[in-house]
């Protein structure tokens, strides 16, 4: 410690002169962007239901199930991404499709997002492009584990997220979500 | 009658000061430490959808905390462990009462002194009263039947009394130099010119009791540098025990002695009431122009003086805190009793030499 040190007190002043420096900075580009210039900013905080960060379009967010022209979901019911999941949480249900031409379809397709571990296996497992992790929702908490269950017919209901990488499916709520 | 209307309204008009300012404080510390971090600071409480920059949290803390189970240990002494948060507001809210707000307010042929009691020991009453103070934050760490809340009320206690020397020999030299314990009378003295320039302020004519008491005195808000009583971070405090309002109560008493410290901080170092030139019928700038002003204009002059100048010491000591880690409770003891303690009884003795040679007597 330096003999000038042991006295706090220019150390003090000289730290508080540090602190006011970024109050009164600050505090001017609040003033400027209060009276109408939108790019100064006195703080980097995002606020975030309002204002949401840039994401990147390979970000792994909430899964959904691609359809096919007619609505129906595009996947075969192959067990791919069952049995590649590392965290057991896709369980399939096989059924007969109608169309001869496809082999099966399925009836119940449940993935229990509180066991996920977002590593996208599936997508890259699954050789239909049948499911894919590109929502770009980040909002899926729920009050019971019974609801963090997602059925068939709500993944088929999301919407892939936008070019600016915002999501174009309503965020699923908890209080609205229906318990399978 | 209507000096019993006048003396309550002096008490009040100093409670509503008080008891605003300590709510605001809240606010202030929240956004100002926010702005000085680059970030926005609490601002999601609403009325209608009105969020007046976060103004109404203080607003929903205190339903908050009001709203809140009002817990009391097993153990507990159940009287005092009720009666210390009480003790520690009470005394930090009357501690103001001596502080003067503006001259004499001459109405109707009545002279109404603008402090809420009129006292020829002021300084002493509004150290006694934050020195008393200090007997909530101990009934709270004794009374809580917790070790960790007792060791807390025993460090309060120690830094508190620490602080008190420091705080009454820094001031020794202030009281020398206007030759008065009535704040009033410091404030009046402060109003005269040095060389015909300066203001002869406190902190002109006592620098060094300045910085010896602004330390100690921000050591007895208990608050970060000094905070090794609360320590909310990591070290547990003597309020550990409390919930709710009472909780909240102590929290308020810290901002409250900061409004007092700050207060008693620009009575003694900075003028007080004064604005600089400005005599009881306008301004006489020392360059020879005057500029006469009514009574009341001077009056309302003042007031608002003090007001501003209350806040921006409220702003440093904010800066303060928002700015210094803590000091360890060694370290603490350290500087009260050997940097602040000797530094301020060479302050009392040059003060006292200089005196002699100026004015031919102590």
């Amino acid at each position: 410690m330096r003999f000038g040190q042991r006295f706090y007190l220019a150390e003090v002043v000289s730290g508080i002169v540090l602190t006011a420096r970024h109050f009164f900075a600050n505090m001017g580009r609040h003033i400027a962007h209060a009276l109408g210039r939108r790019q100064a900013r006195g703080a980097v905080t995002i606020q975030y239901p309002e204002e949401r960060r840039p994401m990147s379009p390979r970000l792994r967010s909430l899964h959904r199930l691609v359809r096919r022209e007619d609505g129906s979901p595009r996947c075969v019911a192959c067990m791919m991404c069952e049995t590649v999941c590392p965290a057991h949480c896709i369980y399939i249900v096989a059924d007969e499709h109608p169309n001869p031409e496809i082999e099966k379809v399925p009836a119940r397709f449940d993935i229990d997002l509180g066991k996920c571990v977002f590593c996208g296996y599936c997508v890259e497992a699954c050789p239909e492009d049948a499911i894919r992790m590109d929502t770009g929702i980040l909002e899926f908490s729920a009050y019971s584990r019974s609801s963090m269950i997602y059925t068939k017919e709500a993944l088929l209901a999301l919407e892939p997220a936008g070019a600016d990488g915002r999501p174009q499916s309503p965020i699923p709520m908890p209080a609205r979500r229906t318990v399978s | 009658m209507i000096d019993l209307g006048i003396s309550f309204a002096r008490v009040a008009f100093i409670m509503m000061f008080i008891l605003s300012l300590g709510g605001l404080l809240g606010w202030i510390e929240r956004k100002q430490s926010a702005i000085m971090q680059d970030r926005i600071g609490a601002n999601r409480a609403s009325i209608f959808g009105i969020r007046a920059w976060g103004l109404f949290h203080p607003l929903a803390d205190a339903l908050k905390l009001l709203t809140k189970e009002d817990f009391r240990p097993v153990r507990a002494d159940r009287f005092l462990f009720s009666l210390a948060p009480f003790l520690s507001v009470f005394f930090a809210l009357v501690a103001f009462a001596a502080i003067p707000f503006g001259d004499v307010l001459r109405v109707g042929g009545r002279e109404i002194p603008l402090q809420a009691v009129t006292l020829n020991v002021g300084i002493l009453y509004v150290f006694a009263m934050l020195s008393v103070g200090v007997y909530g934050v101990m009934l709270a760490g004794w009374s809580s039947a917790n070790n960790y809340a007792l060791l807390g009320g025993q460090r309060a206690a120690a830094l508190m009394i620490s602080a008190e020397v420091a705080i009454g020999a820094s001031i020794m030299g202030v009281v020398m130099v206007y030759g008065s314990l009535n704040l009033m009378d410091i404030v009046r003295g402060q109003g005269a010119l040095l060389g015909g320039w300066i203001p002869e302020w406190g902190i002109v004519t006592q620098p060094l009791a300045f910085v010896l008491f602004l330390t100690a005195g921000i050591a007895s808000t208990k608050r970060i540098p000094f905070d090794t009583p609360e320590g909310e971070s990591e070290i547990i405090g003597y309020f550990i025990e409390y919930s709710g309002m009472k909780a909240g109560m102590f929290m308020m008493s810290d901002f409250l002695e900061t409004v007092v410290i700050a207060g008693l901080t620009v009575s003694l170092f900075l003028g007080g009431w004064q604005v600089p030139y400005l005599a009881a019928d306008g301004f006489h700038f020392p360059w020879g122009a005057t500029w006469g002003l009514s009574h009341l204009v001077v009056t309302v002059l003042q007031i608002g003086a003090f007001s501003v100048k209350v806040m921006v010491l409220i702003f440093v000591l904010m800066l303060v805190r928002w700015t210094l880690p803590r000091f360890r409770y060694d370290q603490a003891m350290r500087l009260g009793w050997l940097g602040l303690f000797p530094l301020a009884i060479l302050n009392i003795v040059i003060t006292g030499l200089v005196l002699l040679l100026v004015r031919g007597r102590a």
